[in-house]
C-alpha cells in the first residue's frame, strides 16, 4: 500500500460526500456508512503499525507531491514513532465514537458529515509532515467540531461552541503566524517539517524563543494548559456524548503532538531553554489545579473533563523531563489517556441517555439497579487512578521517573496529585454507585450490546497495555530518544550562541 | 509609448463595449414598451466587456490618449475585477425583487456607466484625470444608491453619500492642486520624476498635499476616517447595488489609491520593495489607517442587528486587511493585496447575494429573518452563507484564508510583526461576529414568522459559482497568484 496514509486520511472524506449525496430518506443507512468508513481506518491503522520499522527514526510510508511550487508547499504526508501511536488512537476513538453516535436522532445527516469531516481533519494533523497541510487540516477539523457542539449539543451549546472556536482560532492563527516566521527567516523557504528541523541551528536563539512561545500558547489552547483551558469544561458538557469523547479521546492531543513535532524538532535550542517553565511548571498546575477543581464538581461530565486537564498535565511534565522515561511515558500517557477517557465519557453518555442529567448527588445506589455498567465504571476509574495493572499506571510512573531527576518537586507534587485523583474518582464512584437505590431510578435497564460493544474492547486495550506496553512503546521509542538527543544536544549550542 | 487619440482606441475595446452598451440601453429604453429585456442586455455588455479584456494581448504597456491614462498590466488586473463586479452587479440586479420596482433602462445605464467609470479610475495617468474619473463614480454611485425613490433609507443613504463624497472630492482636488505647486505638473510621471530629482524636497508640504488626496482615495476605498458613508450607503442602497459598491468601487479606489502611492510618488528598488520619498512619512500614516480601518470595522460589526450594515462594516475591516499588502511597501505585498481583492470579491458578492435571496423571500435583512433557515428549506443558502462568512473570517479550505495567508506573508517578510499581531486579533474578533448568523441559521429552531425561502433557479446559480469558486480557489489557486504575479508591472514611460 504505498498511499496508504492518503487513504486512512481520506477515506471519510469520500464517505462524507456518500452521506451529503444521499436523499434524507436513507436516514437509518447513514450510520452505517460513517462505520464504513471507519473500519477500513482502523484495517490500515493495523497494516501501518504491523509494516511500521521500528528501528529507524526516518519518515516512513511517505508521499510527497508538489501543491503550491511558487510557495515551495507539498502534499507531504509520513509517520514515524511520534505520530503513529496518535494515527492508531485516531482510528480506535473514532471507530467506536461512531457506534456512540447511534442515539443522535437530529439532522443524522449532517451530524455524521461532520463526524466524518472531522475524522479527516484530526487523522491529517497526525499524518502530515509540510507545515501548511498540517495548519490546513488543523483549522479544518475546528469547523465541523464548531457544528456538532452547537447543533446536537446541550442546552449552552451556542455559548460553549462559540467558545471553543474562539479560543482555538486564536492559537491557530499564532501558529500560522510562527509558520511563516520558520518559513522566512530559515536557511531555505520551506514548509517541510522535516527539512526545518534539520536545519534548526540556522535560527537565532531569540527568535527561537518568540516563535516557540506562539507555539506553544497555540498549541497549550488544545491541550488546554492552564490558563487557557477554560473552553475545555464548557464544550464537554454541551458535547453529545460521541463528541466528547472525540474532543477528550483525540483532539487534546493535538496540543501535545504538536508541541512535538514542532516545538521540540524544529526549535530545540529553545525548547531546552523554556521547558521547564512552560511544559514543566504549567504542567504541575495543570495536574494539580485540575483534580482540585474536578473535586469541586457536582456535574459528572465536567469532573471527568477536569479529570482530563489533570492528566494532561502528566504529558507536559513528561515531555518536560528530557529523559529518555518521560519521553516515552508522555507519548504513551497521551495514548492511554485517550482511551481510558474514551471510556469515562461513553460513560458518563451511558447514564445521561437514561436520566438526563449528569448531577453526582442526584444518583445512588445504581450498583444495584445496573450491576454491569457499575462494574465497566469501575474498571474505567481505576485505570483513571493509575493502578498498578492498568494502562496509565505505566505511563504515569514513566513520567514520575522520568522526571524526578531533572524536576524533583513538580514530580513529587505529579505523584502527590494521585492522592487527590484517586479522592474525587471514588467519592464519585460512591456517591452515584454505592448506598441505597435511588428510587427514582429503578427501572434503569443496564448496558444495551451497542454500549458494551464500545466499552469492552477499549476496556481490553486499557488492560493490555497495562501488562504490556511495550506493544506501543517499541513504536515509540527509537523515534522520541533521538528527538531528546537532538533537544539536549542544543544546550551547549545554546550556550555557545549566547556569548 | 504615448499614443494618440485614435490609436488609442485599440487598448480600449473594453470601455468602449461598456459605452455602447449604455448608449444601446438608453436607447432601446425610449424605443421599447416591454423592457424586462433590458437587464439581459446589461449582462450581456459587461460580459463581453470581461471577454474583450480576458482576450487582451500581453502589452509592455503604453499611454493613451496623450498621457491621460495608461495602459499596463496592472490596469488590466483591476479591468478585469471591475468588468467581474459589472457582471456580478448586473446578475444579482437581474434577480432581484427591489430593482423590478425601479426604472429598468435609467438604472442599467447608470449601472454600466459607473463600471465604466472605474475603468478610468484604474487606468487614470495623470490626477486631473484620476478626479474626473472619481467624480464620475461618485455621481453614477449616488444616484444608483438613491434609486429606490419611495424608500425613505435609500434616499437618505444617497443624500449623506453626496455631502461626504463632495467634501472628500473636494479636499482631493485641493491637495492635487499643491501637488501641482510643488512639481509644476498633473501628470504621474512626472511628478515622480519632479519629487525624486536631487535638490530641496518642500517635505511639510507634499506631506499636506499627500493627507489631502488620501481623503478622496481613502473615501473610495472606506477605510477609516473616511468610512462613515459607507454603512448607511450599503443599507439603504438595493442590495445589488450595495454589492457593486462594496466590490467595483473599493477596487476601483484600491487601483488608484497603489498607482498614485507607488509608481506616482515612490520608487521601485531591487528586491521588489518600494522606497517612500525621503522625509515624507506617509507609510506610518497608512499603516496606522490601516491597523484603525480593521479594528474599528470589526469592532462596529460586533454590535450589528442588520446583515447589510454587518457586511457593511466587515468591508471596512476587509479593506482594513487589504490595506495590510499596501503599507509594507513590498510588490509582495501590492500582489498579496491584488490577489485579496481577488478573494474578497467573490466572498463578499456570495454574502450579499445570499442576503438578497432571504431578502427577495421574506422582505427582511435583520438576523432574525434567518432564524433556523437551515431547518426551513433554506439548507443550501445557508450553507453558501457560511461558506463565505468562513471565507471572509480566513478559515481554510476557502479563497479567504489563501488571501490571507500571502498578506501575512508579506506582512512577517516585511518584519511589521505588530500589524501583524493586531492582524491575527483582529480575524480572531470578525470570526465572533461572523459566526453570528450561521449560529442564527443552524443553531437556532425557526419559529414560524420567518418565512419560507423560496429556490431561485437564477440566484442559486450564481451562488454556487461563487462558492464553489472559493473552495475550489481555496485549495488551487495558482491561476489567481500567477494573474496577480503578472499584473504587478507599471508603465511608468521610458526612464
Amino acid at each position: 500500500m504505498s498511499h496508504a496514509l492518503t487513504l486512512i486520511t481520506f477515506i471519510p472524506l469520500l464517505a462524507m460526500f456518500v452521506v451529503l449525496a444521499l436523499p434524507d430518506a436513507m436516514k437509518p443507512a447513514f450510520k452505517w456508512i460513517a462505520v464504513a468508513a471507519t473500519i477500513p481506518q482502523l484495517a490500515i491503522a493495523l497494516y501501518l503499525y504491523e509494516h511500521f520499522d521500528t528501528t529507524t527514526t526516518a519518515v516512513q510510508f511517505a508521499e510527497k507531491a508538489s501543491w503550491m511550487p511558487s510557495y515551495n508547499i507539498h502534499y507531504f504526508m509520513g509517520i514515524d514513532g511520534i505520530s503513529i501511536s496518535m494515527v492508531i488512537l485516531t482510528a480506535i476513538i473514532m471507530f467506536f465514537s461512531v457506534f456512540a453516535s447511534f442515539g443522535i436522532n437530529r439532522a443524522e445527516k449532517g451530524y455524521y458529515a461532520m463526524l466524518l469531516l472531522l475524522d479527516t481533519g484530526m487523522m491529517g494533523v497526525f499524518v502530515s509532515l509540510d507545515f501548511f497541510l498540517f495548519y490546513i487540516f488543523w483549522e479544518v477539523m475546528l469547523l465541523p467540531m464548531y457544528f456538532l457542539i452547537g447543533i446536537w449539543g446541550g442546552p449552552r451549546r451556542e455559548y460553549a461552541a462559540i467558545k471553543f472556536f474562539l479560543y482555538t482560532l486564536l492559537g491557530s492563527v499564532l501558529i500560522l503566524l510562527a509558520m511563516l516566521g520558520l518559513y522566512y527567516y530559515g536557511a531555505t523557504p520551506t514548509f517541510d517539517i522535516t527539512e526545518l528541523a534539520a536545519n534548526s541551528s540556522h535560527y537565532s536563539i531569540g527568535f527561537q524563543r518568540v516563535v516557540w512561545i506562539a507555539l506553544f500558547i497555540g498549541f497549550a489552547i488544545k491541550i488546554p494548559a492552564f490558563p487557557f483551558h477554560t473552553w475545555l469544561p464548557d464544550a464537554h458538557v454541551e458535547a453529545p456524548t460521541a463528541i466528547s469523547v472525540i474532543l477528550a479521546g483525540v483532539l487534546l492531543k493535538m496540543g501535545t503532538y504538536g508541541i512535538l513535532r514542532v516545538n521540540f524538532a524544529v526549535l530545540p535550542a529553545a525548547t531546552m531553554q523554556l521547558a521547564w517553565l512552560f511544559l514543566g511548571v504549567i504542567g504541575t498546575i495543570n495536574i494539580v489545579y485540575g483534580a482540585m477543581v474536578a473535586m469541586a464538581q457536582t456535574d459528572y461530565k465536567k469532573m471527568i473533563a477536569y479529570s482530563s486537564i489533570s492528566h494532561m498535565g502528566y504529558v507536559m511534565l513528561g515531555l518536560a523531563a528530557f529523559t529518555t522515561a518521560g519521553i516515552n511515558g508522555a507519548v504513551l500517557q497521551m495514548f492511554n489517556h485517550g482511551t481510558i477517557t474514551a471510556m469515562l465519557f461513553i460513560l458518563v453518555g451511558v447514564i445521561y441517555d437514561r436520566a438526563h442529567h449528569r448531577e453526582i448527588n442526584g444518583f445512588g445506589g445504581l450498583a444495584q439497579q445496573m450491576p454491569i455498567y457499575t462494574a465497566i465504571t469501575g474498571f474505567a476509574f481505576f485505570a483513571g487512578m493509575g493502578l498498578p495493572g492498568m494502562s496509565a499506571f505505566i505511563s504515569e510512573v514513566l513520567v514520575l521517573i522520568g522526571s524526578w531527576q531533572p524536576h524533583p518537586w513538580m514530580t513529587v507534587f505529579g505523584a502527590a496529585t494521585a492522592v487527590l485523583t484517586a479522592g474525587y474518582l471514588l467519592w464519585t464512584f460512591q456517591r452515584i454507585y454505592l448506598g441505597p437505590l435511588n428510587e427514582k431510578y429503578n427501572t434503569l435497564p443496564d448496558l444495551t450490546f451497542r454500549e458494551g460493544f464500545t466499552l469492552v474492547p477499549l476496556a481490553v486495550l486499557v488492560l493490555i497495555l497495562g501488562v504490556y506496553p511495550q506493544a506501543i512503546l517499541s513504536l515509540l521509542n527509537t523515534s522520541l530518544v533521538h528527538l531528546n538527543q537532538v533537544v539536549l544536544s542544543t544546550s551547549g549550542a545554546a550556550v555557545a550562541m549566547m556569548h | 509609448m504615448d499614443l494618440g487619440n485614435i490609436a488609442s482606441l485599440t487598448h480600449f475595446y473594453p470601455e468602449l463595449i461598456m459605452v455602447t452598451g449604455v448608449l444601446v440601453i438608453v436607447i432601446l429604453d425610449l424605443a421599447l414598451t416591454d423592457k424586462q429585456y433590458l437587464g439581459d442586455l446589461a449582462l450581456i455588455t459587461a460580459a463581453g466587456s470581461l471577454m474583450a479584456i480576458g482576450l487582451e494581448a500581453p502589452h509592455a504597456g503604453a499611454w493613451l490618449f496623450h498621457r491621460m491614462l495608461v495602459f499596463d498590466s496592472f490596469a488590466i488586473y483591476f479591468r478585469a475585477l471591475i468588468a467581474l463586479a459589472a457582471v456580478i452587479g448586473v446578475w444579482m440586479s437581474i434577480g432581484s425583487e427591489e430593482v423590478k420596482t425601479c426604472d429598468q433602462g435609467e438604472y442599467y445605464a447608470i449601472l454600466l456607466a459607473s463600471a465604466f467609470a472605474m475603468f478610468l479610475m484604474a487606468e487614470s495617468a495623470n490626477l486631473l484625470m484620476a478626479y474626473l474619473a472619481l467624480e464620475f463614480v461618485s455621481l453614477t454611485s449616488y444616484i444608483l444608491t438613491g434609486f429606490l425613490r419611495h424608500n425613505r433609507r435609500s434616499l437618505e443613504a444617497a443624500l449623506k453619500y453626496l455631502i461626504y463624497g463632495g467634501v472628500a472630492s473636494g479636499t482631493m482636488i485641493y491637495g492635487m492642486s499643491w501637488i501641482f505647486g510643488i512639481t509644476g505638473s498633473l501628470d504621474f510621471t512626472v511628478i515622480n520624476r519632479a519629487l525624486s530629482a536631487p535638490g530641496h524636497l518642500p517635505v511639510l508640504a507634499v506631506f499636506i498635499a499627500l493627507v489631502l488626496i488620501l481623503t478622496g482615495m481613502g473615501y473610495k476605498v472606506a477605510s477609516v476616517p473616511f468610512h462613515m458613508w459607507a454603512p448607511d450607503v450599503y443599507t439603504g442602497a438595493p442590495i445589488p447595488i450595495t454589492t457593486f459598491l462594496a466590490i467595483g468601487s473599493k477596487a476601483a479606489g484600491f487601483a488608484l489609491l497603489t498607482r498614485f502611492f507607488f509608481p506616482a510618488i515612490s520608487t521601485l528598488t531591487a528586491g521588489g520593495s518600494w522606497t517612500a520619498l525621503a522625509g515624507v512619512d506617509w507609510p506610518q500614516l497608512l499603516l496606522f489607517i490601516c491597523i484603525i480601518t480593521m479594528t474599528l470595522g470589526n469592532l462596529a460589526a460586533l454590535q450589528q442587528t442588520n446583515m447589510k450594515r454587518l457586511l457593511a462594516y466587515s468591508s471596512i475591516a476587509q479593506a482594513g486587511y487589504a490595506l495590510m499588502g499596501f503599507v509594507v511597501l513590498s510588490n509582495d505585498g501590492i500582489r498579496a493585496m491584488l490577489f485579496y481583492l481577488f478573494a474578497y470579491y467573490l466572498m463578499d458578492a456570495g454574502a450579499f447575494l445570499v442576503v438578497m435571496i432571504v431578502a427577495n423571500s421574506t422582505g427582511r435583512e435583520d438576523i432574525d429573518a434567518y432564524r433556523g433557515l437551515a431547518w426551513r428549506g433554506g439548507i443550501v443558502p445557508a450553507i453558501a452563507l457560511t461558506i463565505f462568512l468562513f471565507s471572509l473570517t480566513g478559515i481554510p479550505l476557502t479563497i479567504g484564508f489563501i488571501g490571507k495567508f500571502y498578506l501575512f506573508a508579506a506582512v512577517i517578510r516585511g518584519q511589521f510583526y505588530v500589524l501583524a499581531i493586531v492582524g491575527i486579533l483582529n480575524s480572531v474578533v470578525s470570526l465572533y461576529y461572523y459566526l453570528r448568523p450561521i449560529r442564527t441559521m443552524f443553531f437556532d429552531q425557526p419559529q414560524g414568522d420567518e418565512g419560507v425561502v423560496k429556490f431561485e433557479p437564477w440566484n442559486y446559480g450564481l451562488m454556487g459559482v461563487l462558492a464553489c469558486a472559493i473552495i475550489a480557489l481555496g485549495l488551487y489557486w495558482q491561476p489567481i497568484i500567477a494573474f496577480a504575479d503578472r499584473s504587478l508591472n507599471f508603465f511608468v514611460g521610458p526612464a
